[in-house]
């Protein structure tokens, strides 16, 4: 007890500052309750709703005719992992060849300056945008709707977040790493891609699986571009189904088996994204562990 | 350019090569100029040694010598630095070649996010076609130079980040001495080392003094007397006095010489 005494302060300016600190940690965790509860509400309500549309039949069988019962959502499940696989192929090597540029020359080129400014207003760029662009300069000339256009729109979007992530990484790697290349004697490109991307490529990886995140639940960009099939296609010329726009279409529908395959498809679309999320974090631990 | 085999410019003892020749050498950050004026030979396998207080351009004077500083526009060097028959600090030479063959060890270990063996072959891939085979011997014959074969030689693929700090620097001497160079720079190889690694390092030095010509940068003056052959006293970015190592620590011309080795200052 002897102890307490001693460790107890009444210093006043102590005092004050306990106060501050306990004022701060309470309003800080009062905080992080609001944005956490807000989350695992939104993910009550999709279980409780949506995990009744979750069984077999949801991966095996197309969308449902109005008016007719049961039905799945495997048109628009394929359509979607279709148009997001091919926007990930396209983003993917350019976003991160456009971030080794940046990282790389960004300091000294107004060039490149310029492509990081624009960058991050196309990371804020409202999505529906983008699809009206893909409408006016794709769609529009070819004059029908298609896969390919719904992968272009996706694929400006995952672009920029490739973009960005790829350059903070690699300004992350300390110079020294850099010189050290330098040292040996190896040409710059050599430098930028063998030796400061690969220090970095969980980081990059990264980037990556949280563009095509936030591409797999756009919904705007797809209403102008891919726009909607209620036949199974895997054609990415025609017309394709799309999780965020079946969920768009049927969710406003009266009919109930509509409404429960929409809450189906938001349950799959958020725990896919929570996935990737997670997967995401897992690699950069990992990565972060190997260097 | 060729930057093949040096051959001698100046001989100022007999049996004494110089591989590289400080000529009137000013250099510059911007506006500020970090080195006045240095004139100074560097002589072929044998160790040369800058001291002086932080800030007084010894690291400056080293990576002017493979040009390091040319990654970093509003950086440049005037005067000549000869080496092989040519000034390295001409525009047209080519500077990859020239880091080729004067190789550089850094203060902190700085091994690439690869294996230990791709650590090596990385800068030996750079400028040789080799066989599998004759990369495998070079491999070892390198970590056998860097006195780090007997600890690696099991796990050459296992990350070159898994060793320890002073096994990661042997390795950095390694991957330069892998690529052959004429000449390694060492800055201050051995500050971010505990003192057995740094044992191991300057008994390395002293090995390798036999093939390359080494200059090192350093803090520790027992380091440079225990090391060098040659040293050089800076201060301010101005050659203070250059000469034997021994003349330098026991008999120094200079008073301000005598006062930083002897800790009255700096």
């Amino acid at each position: 007890m002897n102890q307490v005494a001693v460790l107890t302060s009444d210093n006043p300016i102590y005092r004050a500052r306990l106060l501050r600190h306990r004022i701060g940690i309470t309003l800080s965790v009062a905080a992080m309750f609001t944005g956490l509860m807000f989350l695992l509400w939104i993910l009550a309500v999709l279980i409780i709703n949506g995990f009744g549309a979750i069984d077999l039949d949801i991966f095996t069988k197309t969308t449902p005719a109005p008016g007719s019962a049961g039905g799945g959502l495997l048109n628009p499940i394929v359509g979607s992992l279709m148009m997001v696989g091919m926007a990930t192929l396209i983003s993917t090597p350019i976003g991160i060849f456009a971030g080794v540029y940046l990282a790389e020359y960004g300091e000294e080129s107004r060039f490149a300056q310029i492509t990081r400014f624009v960058t991050d207003v196309m990371l804020s760029a409202p999505s529906i945008v983008i699809g009206l662009f893909i409408y006016a300069i794709y769609v529009a000339n070819v004059r029908h709707f298609s896969g390919w256009a719904g992968s272009f729109a996706i694929a400006l979007i995952a672009i920029p977040v490739v973009v960005r992530t790829t350059d903070n990484m690699l300004i992350l790697v300390p110079n020294s790493l850099r010189e050290a290349a330098f040292a040996l004697g190896a040409p710059r490109w050599k430098v930028a891609t063998m030796v400061r991307l690969r220090a970095v490529k969980a980081g990059v990886l990264t980037g990556v699986l949280l563009a095509v995140a936030r591409i797999s639940g756009e919904t705007a960009p797809l209403l102008f571009t891919a726009l909607n099939n209620q036949f199974f296609s895997a054609d990415m010329n025609s017309p394709l189904a799309n999780l965020p726009v079946v969920i768009f279409q049927f969710a406003m529908s009266p009919y109930d088996n509509w409404r429960e395959l929409a809450w189906g498809g938001a349950l799959l679309i958020t725990f896919s994204v929570l996935g990737l999320n997670i997967l995401s974090r897992l690699i950069a631990a990992a990565g972060q562990k190997n260097g | 350019m060729s930057l093949a085999t040096p051959t001698p410019e100046a001989t100022t003892a007999p049996g004494m090569t110089t591989t590289l020749q400080v000529q009137n050498l000013n250099f510059f950050y911007g506006q500020f100029q970090g080195l006045k004026n240095i004139n100074l030979d560097i002589f072929e396998k044998k160790v040369t040694a800058f001291i002086g207080p932080s800030g007084c351009g010894k690291s400056t004077l080293l990576r002017t010598l493979n040009r390091m500083y040319d990654l970093y526009p509003g950086q440049r060097a005037e005067g000549a630095i000869m080496y092989s028959g040519r000034n390295i600090l001409d525009a047209d030479v080519d500077v990859n070649v020239l880091r080729a063959k004067i190789g550089m060890v850094f203060q902190k270990p700085t091994p690439f996010p690869m294996s230990i063996y791709e650590n090596i072959a990385f800068g030996v891939r750079l400028y040789e076609n080799l066989t599998r085979g004759e990369m495998d011997e070079r491999v070892e014959w390198a970590l056998n130079k860097a006195a780090l074969w007997s600890e690696v030689k099991d796990k050459l693929h296992k990350s070159g980040l898994s060793l320890s700090g002073g096994q990661q620097q042997r390795l950095c001497i390694a991957r330069g001495v892998a690529v052959k160079p004429d000449v390694l720079l060492l800055d201050e190889p051995t500050s971010a080392l505990d003192p057995i690694s740094t044992v191991k390092i300057e008994e390395l030095i002293s090995e390798l003094k036999e093939d390359y010509t080494i200059t090192i940068v350093t803090h520790n003056m027992q380091q440079a007397a225990r090391c060098s052959d040659y040293t050089a006293y800076m201060y301010l970015g101005e050659l203070v006095e250059f000469g034997e190592t021994d003349k330098i620590f026991l008999n120094p011309s200079k008073k301000e010489t005598q006062d930083y080795i002897t800790g009255r200052f700096g």
